[in-house]
């Protein structure tokens, strides 16, 4: 076996270029494949991690999924009722302070409270309809990344206390309002308050820059005439992937509706799934593109040696020894290029990170290319290429192997 | 004088739309220390019956014994040992490893039987080709030989796991007249003073002449004079 092994590297060793050209062509393969793999797999947890970031991974409001049972339906088994109305509810969720307790008491997360209530900002004559959302900025902080999307001022400056309000950007333009001016806001009931404006944010979500406005949670219970109300709790958890289990016994517990990420974005999500296979399908053509070439060149070299494989079994190597011996280079060519290629592929893949370009459409934010620094990409990469170097080192060395070596001293001679 | 060789109406066609015979009911017999020259015209299959008597071929029907042992129940892991142990092979190109020195060369068949320690087969390849007259090129490659050298490495390496029986196919067809009289020699010293049974090929009537016994081939039997 050591002869075997021996032979092999004298084999590999002893043709330079032809060596050279066959572990680059393995480099290159392995090393795009580990490149495209990146930027593949780097664009689609990009963009799920915006997904989960942007939005709380399990979201309580204040609605239930059927509409609230009659008595008489409580109490007997089959009773039928036609011509009556739904009791009427008291809007938000009942105990909140005992929800909250609960929850926090079990949740592997950041849980928030808060009051979402319609209503119109005004400034200098003009409206703007806004979401005003009352939070408590210390929970708010652990749930929601607007924290870090402020342009001017900052959300701590709601925790001050105060009439102070943060609002979207846009809305801002919109008003003509700025920093430190004081706008009316005004709820659904009617009632209107003065706030100075302390924070301007920018999410990128035309929607939440246009149409959102922070005030503490006390705030907005006051301007909505709910004390001590609530009607949504969020949840940030460090497992996104926990979200439908948590939200489903949160909704068996509480009895109001719980909806985790993947149910909110089931579409998107379904459409992830697509994107994935046509992902893994690319990664995998590509792998496979550089295996026809891994197996070209190995195969070529291989033919190339048929001489010796006769040379050899005059000497009295069996046909074993043979396909073992090429079996090695193959695989000793593949390992080589893997390694290169890994190279490659890891500075590919750095340069990539490096790109940086301008989104057009805002102009305002810089992104970098989505890249995924994954190890396994490397391994699948790799295997692939020995997989694909050993069979091609082995077919040819078997078919030689089997040829008889008169056949080829004959052609020889 | 006990018998190397024995083989009994060996034949072998290749199999073709239209099967072509190389060999025809072939019997011969060949002992120890004999100096045997396989002679004939062109395609009357002097080297297809070196081959088969090599274990590099296998006959279509015949018994062949090789030491005593038929070969026809061997699978192709003991042909190959067999060929390692008991036979050597000298072609008409050298056929040495390119990648390899001219020692190492030698040393590949002692490796592959692996009855010697490595500085006994360096020692063993170094004795043989000293021997041959290949003193200054022990660490040289094939391709910075001459054509007679190289065919004398060939030799060597033929020799180095000690084999009863050498078989050559035309060993001196590419050489010049002086490169040919000093393989012929080499030969020759090999069946008077090593003991070896050596058959070679050739169509060079001279060179038959001047050996022990002459087989020859016509259309791939044997033709007796």
């Amino acid at each position: 076996m050591r002869l075997i092994l021996e032979i092999a590297f004298t084999h590999i060793a002893g043709r330079g270029r032809q060596t050279l050209v066959a572990i680059v062509g393995v480099a290159v393969g392995v090393g795009f494949s580990v490149a495209m793999a990146a930027l593949m797999q780097g664009g689609q947890d990009d963009f799920v991690e915006q997904l989960i970031n942007t939005m709380p991974h399990v979201q309580i409001t204040d609605e239930r999924r059927t509409p609230p049972r009659q008595p008489a339906e409580e109490v007997f088994g089959a009773a039928a009722i036609s011509g009556l109305r739904p009791r009427e509810d008291r809007r938000g969720i009942i105990n909140p302070t005992a929800a909250l307790t609960w929850l926090r008491g079990w949740v592997p997360g950041q849980v928030a409270e808060n009051l979402k209530a319609q209503g119109v900002i005004r400034y200098a004559g003009r409206d703007v309809g806004a979401s005003i959302i009352g939070v408590d900025p210390d929970a708010e902080r652990g749930v929601s990344p607007i924290v870090e999307d402020f342009v001017q001022g900052s959300f701590d400056r709601l925790r001050a206390g105060g009439n102070n309000i943060l609002i979207g950007d846009t809305m801002a333009s919109r008003l003509g309002a700025g920093l430190g001016d004081t706008i009316t806001a005004v709820s659904s009931t009617g009632l209107s308050r003065n706030f100075k404006i302390a924070g301007l944010f920018h999410t990128g979500t035309t929607a939440r820059d246009e149409g959102e406005a922070y005030v503490l949670l006390k705030n907005a219970q006051i301007l909505s005439e709910r004390a001590n109300a609530i009607n949504e709790i969020r949840i940030k958890l460090a497992d996104p992937n926990a979200a439908p289990a948590v939200a489903k016994r949160t909704e068996a517990e509480l009895g109001y509706k719980a909806m985790a990420w993947q149910e909110a974005n089931e579409s998107i999500l379904e459409a992830l799934v697509v994107r994935n296979v046509i992902m893994y399908t690319v990664v995998a053509a590509i792998m496979l593109v550089a295996g026809f070439g891994i197996f070209n060149i190995i195969s070529t070299i291989t033919h190339e040696k048929a001489r010796d494989i006769a040379i050899m079994k005059s000497l009295g190597f069996a046909e074993a020894d043979m396909r073992r011996l090429f079996l090695i280079e193959g695989v000793a060519i593949g390992a080589a290029g893997s390694l290169f290629g890994w190279l490659l592929g890891f500075s590919l893949v750095y340069a990539l990170a490096q790109v940086r370009f301008e989104l057009a459409t805002t102009g305002q934010e810089m992104t970098r290319l989505p890249i995924a620094w994954s190890f396994l990409h490397y391994l699948l990469a790799a295997g692939f290429a020995l997989a694909s170097a050993a069979v091609a080192g082995y077919l040819p060395a078997r078919r030689a192997a089997k040829l008889n070596p008169v056949d080829i001293i004959r052609g020889a001679t | 004088m006990s018998t190397l060789i024995e083989a009994v109406n060996l034949t072998r066609v290749l199999p073709a739309i239209v099967p072509v015979t190389l060999i025809k009911d072939v019997s011969l017999s060949v002992g120890e220390k004999e100096f045997v020259a396989v002679t004939g015209p062109s395609g009357s299959g002097k080297s297809s019956l070196l081959y088969l008597l090599g274990l590099l071929d296998r006959p279509t029907s015949g018994t062949l014994k090789i030491g005593g042992r038929d070969s026809g129940p061997m699978d192709e892991q003991e042909r190959a040992r067999t060929r390692l142990a008991m036979m050597g092979f000298v072609f008409q190109f050298h056929f040495l490893l390119p990648e390899f020195t001219v020692r190492e060369n030698v040393e590949i068949p002692m490796r592959k039987l692996g009855q010697l320690s490595r500085p006994q087969m360096r020692e063993r390849a170094t004795e043989l080709l000293e021997s041959l007259g290949l003193a200054g090129h022990l660490d040289k490659r094939p391709d910075q030989l001459s054509g007679g050298q190289r065919q004398r490495v060939a030799v060597a390496r033929s020799l180095a796991n000690d084999p009863p029986i050498v078989l050559a196919d035309e060993p001196t067809g590419s050489l010049d007249t002086k490169s040919s009289e000093q393989v012929f020699h080499i030969l020759e010293t090999l069946v008077r003073e090593r003991n070896k049974t050596v058959i070679a090929v050739t169509h060079d009537v001279e060179m038959a002449a001047r050996m022990d016994r002459r087989i020859h081939l016509v259309d791939g039997g044997i033709e007796e004079p």
